[in-house]
C-alpha cells in the first residue's frame, strides 16, 4: 500500500483483476481452466488483455505458459475474426470493455473458444462451415464478366437501406453460436487424405447440418438485388435443401446476439415466405 | 501440360481483384492469406472510393483534374502515367463494383450518391455507408468464392508467405508458404507471384491497421532482393481515437458530411464543448485554410492537429493530446444513414455519443504510401500499355505487387478515398499482365522447390531450439513501436532520427535473441509473431535512412529545419522580392528532391539508398501553397516565370497544365 505516488494523499492498492481462460492445446486434447492476473489500466479490451497475457507469459502460480492463442484483426469489430465467449456471451474481444466487464462481475473475466466450431487452439477454432453455407447458397451475382459495362440498375435509397444492414454481416458467426439449432459438427482429417478430399468429404458433411442465420440473410441480400433476382430461385433451392431454412427452430437467439444489429430475423421470415411462394408455384409449374 | 499457376499473397481489394480478373481469363489461381479473406484489413477503409462522375463532370471535373488533385495532393512524388490511367479507370471501377452488388448509398432519384473528401473542391467519392472498404471487399469475395467453387481458384486461409523462389537467374518460381495451424512448410510452384499484402503500419506499434499489417510479407521480397520505393513516405491520418490497443480510425467522410474540427480558444476549458460558445471556440482549419477548410489533404490537416496541441498548447485534456471533430450540428438521422457505421465505432468503445458530444480525436499511423518498387510501360497517351508484363513487376522478374504494398500512386502524400480506387485498380491491371507473362514461363523445376522448403524449415526449427536468449517479442515490439512513433511521424529531426537508427539496429540484435514462451509445433502464434518481428527491421530502417537522407518537406515528409515557410513583408515590393526568393528556392529543391527514394536491401540485412527520377511529363510540378501566408503572390510569380519559360520554348510544347479532355478507352 505504498503506491502514493499521485501527489494526493491518497493510497490505492495496486488494482489488479484475474482472466480465467478456457485452454485447449489442440482438437485431440482435453481442455483446462488457466488463470492470469493483470494489472488494471484505463480503456483496456478483451484483445488488449489478451496481449498482455502473451507478453507476461506466466500464470497465477507463476507457471511460464505459451501464449493464448486467438484470432482477431481489425480489433474495431468490423472483421468478426476476434470472436469467443466472454464472461458467457458470445461476442467480438476488441468491442469487449473490461470496464464493463469488471462492473458485471468484479474482479475476473471468463474467456471461452466459441461452443459450436472446432478448437484449433485455445480460443481460436475453425469457422470454415460458416463460408460454405455460403458457397452452398450462392451468395453472389453472377455477373457476365469483369469488363467495362456500365453502371448496376438504379436502386432507390429505401432499397439501399433495406440492403446496406445485410451486407454489413461480418460472418464472425455470434448468431451460429447461440443457435440452438447449429450443432457442433467436427470433420477429423483422415489418415493419407489429401487436402482436396478431406475438403470434399467435410463440404458434404457441412451441408447435411444447418446453414444458419447469416446465409439465410444473404439470400435475402442476393435475392432483393435487382441483378440477383435473376437467379433467385437457385438460392432459395439452395436454402431449402437437407439442412436448410426449414431447421429452424425460431428461438430468436440469432438476433438478439448480433453485434451488428442485422435484422436476422426478418430476413428469415422474408425467406421463408418466398421460399414458400417458390414451392407452390414449381407444384403449379408441373 | 496442366496451366501453370499464379500465386497471389494477401486477399483484400487488391488481392481479391487481381483473382476475380485472373479468374475470368481462365489462369488458375492460388492465393494465400494471413486470415480469411473476408477479414482482411480492407475491411477497415471507411469513406468511400473517389472517381470523376456525371455531376462533377458537369461541373467542371474531368478524369485529368482527378490525376492533378492526386499528383498535387502527393507533392508530385509518383510516376504520372499510372496515376493517369487509375483516374481514367475510376468511373469504370466503381460501375463495376456497383454490378456486383456492392450497395453504395443513394440519392433520391436512384443514382449512387457521392460526398466530398480530402483535397479535391468536387464531391468525387461514392460511399456505402461509412464502411466502404467492408462493402467493396465483401463483393470481391463474394465472386471469388464463386470462382473458387467452379475450381478456378485455391484459396489457402490461415498461411504465412515466408518469401519468394527464386531460380540461379534471380526469377521468381513460386512462393514458400508455411500453414498457421499444422505448421506445415510448402513450396508453391508459380509462373508469377503477387505480393498483395497491405501495409506495414504495425512497425509503428499501434496505427490505425490490423494486426495483419506487419509488412512482414513485403519485407521478406526486399529481403529476397526486390526494391522498396519511398519508405519514409508514411501517411499519419489526422483523425483516430486512441486505444490501449490500436487508434482506431475516424474517418474523413466526417469532415466530408460536415465535420468541423475545433479547440477551445481557452487552453483545456473545463466546460463541457457543447456549452463553449462559437466566440471561443477556435476552428483552425477553417481559419487556416479558408478555402478547402476541414478538408485540406492529411498531411496538412495532421500537422495542424499536432502542432495546435503541442505548440499552442491547446489540447482539449490537460493529460493527453486530442481536438474536437464535431457532428452535433448535423441531424442525427443523416448522420445515421451516411455515417452510421464510424459512429457507432466511437459509441461502442468510447461509450459516448458522438451526435451529442464532440468526439475527441488525435493523428494516427495510417498508410504506407511507399512499398516495393513497380514499373510500367507507358503508351502513346501518357497512360499504360494494357497487358504488359511490366505492368506492377517488381525488379524481380516474375515478382508482383499491386495494393498498399507497392509504392505506385501516392507519392508523398494520399489523398483520402485514392487508395480503395489503387487497390482495385492495380490488381485489375496486373492480371491481363500477368496472363501474358505465364505463356513463356517455364515451370518451376523439383529440386529448387525442395531446396527452398529445406532452407525455411531449417530456419523455423532453430527458432524453436535456440536455447533462452531471454528476450520478449511483444515487449520489444512496444519498444520498436514507441522509437518509430516518436522519430518517424508527424514532425522529423536528423538527430532524433540518427538516434532512432541506433535504437532500432540494437533492438533488430536483440530480436535475434527472442526467447519463446512456445515451442510447439501446433499453431504455435509465438514463433510466427516473432518471425514477423524480425522482418520488421529491415523496413524500420529503410524507413528511418530514408527520411534522414530526405532533407526537405515533402508531403507526409516534414523537416521543420527544410521548411519553406510563408512570406512576412507588408510592402508590395518586398513582398514581390521574397515570393521571387521563395520560388527560387522551390525550383531549387525541387531539382535536388524531385525524386524517389529506392531502398535495396542485401542478403546481411542491410539497408542502403539510391534514387529514381519521378515522371511528370504530364503535370508539371508546382508549389504546394494550400493556406501559406503569400501565396497569391509566390503563385503570381510562379505563373510569370511558367509563361516566360514556354514562350522561350517556342511553342509551349512544355507540360501542359491547363486541364486537358481524358483520352476514353
Amino acid at each position: 500500500m505504498s503506491d502514493t505516488h499521485n501527489g494526493q494523499g491518497h493510497s490505492h492498492a495496486r488494482r489488479t483483476f484475474e482472466v480465467r481462460v478456457l485452454r485447449q492445446d489442440d482438437p485431440e486434447s482435453p481442455s483446462y481452466w488457466e488463470r492470469h492476473r493483470l494489472d488494471y489500466e484505463p480503456d483496456m479490451n478483451v484483445t488488449s488483455v489478451l496481449q498482455r497475457i502473451a507478453a507476461q507469459a506466466e500464470t497465477v502460480d507463476g507457471v511460464h505458459v505459451a501464449p493464448v492463442s486467438y484470432d482477431s484483426n481489425c480489433l474495431e469489430e468490423v472483421c468478426g475474426a476476434c470472436t469467443m465467449i466472454i464472461n458467457g456471451r458470445v461476442r467480438q474481444a476488441c468491442s469487449a470493455l473490461v470496464d464493463r466487464l469488471l462492473e458485471d462481475r468484479p474482479g475476473e473475466i471468463e474467456l471461452q473458444p466459441m461452443s459450436k466450431f472446432p478448437v484449433i487452439r485455445d480460443l481460436a477454432v475453425r469457422r470454415r462451415r460458416l463460408f460454405r453455407a455460403l458457397e452452398k447458397v450462392k451468395a453472389w451475382l453472377p455477373v457476365d464478366n469483369y469488363y467495362n459495362m456500365g453502371p448496376g440498375p438504379r436502386q432507390s435509397p429505401e432499397q439501399q437501406e433495406q440492403a446496406y444492414p445485410l451486407y454489413e454481416c461480418m460472418s464472425c458467426g455470434c448468431c451460429l453460436d447461440a443457435c440452438p439449432q447449429y450443432s457442433h459438427v467436427e470433420v477429423v482429417r483422415a489418415e493419407g487424405e489429401t487436402d482436396e478430399q478431406f475438403k470434399t468429404r467435410e463440404n458434404a458433411t457441412f451441408d447435411q447440418y444447418f446453414i444458419g442465420a447469416h446465409a439465410i440473410s444473404q439470400v435475402v441480400f442476393y435475392n432483393m438485388n435487382p441483378t440477383g433476382q435473376n437467379n433467385a430461385g437457385e438460392r432459395l433451392d439452395a436454402m431449402t435443401e437437407p439442412g436448410g431454412i426449414q431447421v429452424c427452430g425460431n428461438a430468436q437467439n440469432c438476433v438478439a446476439v448480433c453485434p451488428k444489429s442485422i435484422p436476422l430475423t426478418t430476413s428469415i421470415g422474408r425467406a421463408g415466405r418466398a421460399a414458400t411462394k417458390r414451392m407452390f408455384t414449381k407444384w403449379f409449374d408441373k | 501440360m496442366a496451366k501453370q499457376r499464379v500465386m497471389i499473397v494477401g486477399g483484400g481489394l487488391a488481392g481479391l481483384a487481381a483473382a476475380m480478373k485472373l479468374a475470368e481469363l481462365e489462369i488458375p489461381v492460388d492465393l494465400m492469406s494471413l486470415t480469411p479473406v473476408k477479414r482482411s484489413h480492407s475491411v477497415c477503409a471507411q469513406g468511400g472510393i473517389n472517381s470523376v462522375n456525371a455531376v462533377t463532370r458537369q461541373q467542371g471535373d474531368s478524369e485529368w483534374l482527378h490525376l492533378d488533385d492526386t499528383v498535387y495532393g502527393g507533392d508530385f512524388l509518383q510516376h504520372q502515367p499510372p496515376v493517369k490511367e487509375m483516374t481514367e479507370w475510376g468511373p469504370k471501377i466503381i460501375d463495376l463494383m456497383d454490378r456486383l452488388g456492392v450497395p453504395f448509398n443513394r440519392t433520391a432519384e436512384g443514382f449512387r450518391d457521392q460526398r466530398r473528401f480530402g483535397g479535391t473542391l468536387f464531391k468525387r467519392t461514392a460511399f456505402s455507408g461509412a464502411t466502404t472498404g467492408q462493402q467493396l471487399l465483401y463483393a470481391l469475395d463474394d465472386q471469388v468464392r464463386r470462382w473458387t467453387v467452379e475450381g478456378r481458384i485455391k484459396i489457402y486461409e490461415a498461411w504465412d508467405f515466408l518469401g519468394p523462389i527464386l531460380d540461379a537467374d534471380g526469377v521468381c518460381r513460386g512462393a514458400i508458404g508455411q500453414d498457421l495451424v499444422s505448421m506445415e512448410i510448402r513450396a508453391f510452384p508459380a509462373a508469377a507471384v503477387i505480393i498483395a499484402s497491405g501495409g506495414c503500419g504495425l512497425i509503428y506499434g499501434r496505427s490505425t491497421m490490423s494486426m495483419a499489417c506487419t509488412g512482414s510479407a513485403a519485407s521478406r521480397a526486399f529481403q529476397a532482393g526486390a526494391r522498396y520505393g519511398n519508405p519514409e513516405f508514411i501517411q499519419v491520418h489526422p483523425t483516430a481515437i486512441p486505444g490501449a490497443d490500436k487508434l482506431r480510425l475516424m474517418s474523413e467522410s466526417a469532415r466530408g458530411e460536415g465535420g468541423r474540427v475545433w479547440v477551445p480558444r481557452k487552453p483545456q476549458d473545463p466546460r463541457p464543448p457543447r456549452e463553449i460558445p462559437e466566440n471561443e471556440r477556435y476552428y483552425f482549419l477553417e481559419e487556416r485554410y479558408p478555402t478547402y477548410g476541414n478538408l485540406v489533404p492529411r498531411d496538412i490537416a495532421t500537422r495542424e492537429i499536432f502542432s495546435v496541441c503541442t505548440e499552442d498548447g491547446l489540447s482539449v485534456d490537460k493529460d493527453r493530446l486530442a481536438v474536437y471533430l464535431d457532428l452535433t450540428h448535423i441531424p442525427r438521422a443523416t448522420l445515421d444513414i451516411k455515417l452510421g457505421g464510424i459512429l457507432h465505432i466511437y459509441e461502442k468503445f468510447q461509450g459516448v455519443d458522438p451526435r451529442e458530444v464532440p468526439m475527441k480525436i488525435f493523428p494516427a499511423v495510417h498508410y504506407s504510401m511507399g512499398g516495393l518498387w513497380v514499373d510500367y510501360e507507358k503508351n502513346a497517351a501518357g497512360g499504360l500499355t494494357m497487358g504488359s508484363p511490366r505492368n506492377q513487376r517488381t525488379n524481380v522478374p516474375q515478382l508482383y505487387a499491386i495494393g498498399e504494398c507497392d509504392y505506385q500512386y501516392h507519392g508523398a502524400n494520399r489523398l483520402g478515398a485514392n487508395s480503395l480506387l489503387s487497390c482495385i485498380f492495380s490488381g485489375l491491371v496486373v492480371a491481363p499482365s500477368v496472363a501474358n507473362v505465364i505463356k513463356t514461363a517455364k515451370p518451376a523445376e523439383e529440386s529448387l522447390l525442395k531446396s527452398a522448403v529445406a532452407e525455411k524449415q531449417a530456419e523455423h526449427d532453430q527458432m524453436l531450439r535456440r536455447p533462452t536468449g531471454g528476450e520478449n517479442p511483444y515487449l520489444i515490439h512496444q519498444e520498436l513501436g514507441n522509437v518509430m512513433t516518436k522519430s518517424c511521424t508527424v514532425v522529423r529531426h536528423n538527430n532524433v532520427l540518427r538516434e532512432a537508427i541506433d535504437k532500432v539496429n540494437e533492438l533488430g540484435e536483440r530480436s535475434k535473441r527472442c526467447s519463446l514462451s512456445d515451442s510447439g509445433n501446433w499453431n504455435n502464434q509465438n514463433v510466427m509473431f516473432t518471425k514477423a518481428l524480425r522482418d520488421m527491421f529491415p523496413l524500420a530502417k529503410a524507413i528511418l535512412l530514408g527520411a534522414l537522407a530526405r532533407d526537405e518537406c515533402r508531403g507526409a515528409h516534414f523537416k521543420p529545419e527544410f521548411a519553406m515557410p510563408g512570406l512576412t513583408a507588408t510592402d508590395p515590393a518586398e513582398l514581390r522580392r521574397e515570393a521571387e526568393a521563395w520560388v527560387d528556392r522551390f525550383d531549387a529543391n525541387t531539382n535536388k528532391w524531385l525524386k524517389s527514394t529506392i531502398a535495396s536491401c542485401d542478403k546481411q540485412g542491410e539497408v542502403s539508398l539510391s534514387y529514381e527520377d519521378v515522371d511528370t511529363t504530364l503535370i508539371k510540378p508546382r508549389p504546394r501553397l494550400y493556406g501559406l501566408v503569400g501565396a497569391g503572390m509566390i503563385e503570381e510569380v510562379w505563373k510569370a516565370r511558367q509563361a516566360a519559360k514556354s514562350s522561350s520554348e517556342g511553342n509551349g510544347s512544355a507540360a501542359k497544365s491547363a486541364p486537358q479532355p481524358a483520352v476514353a478507352h
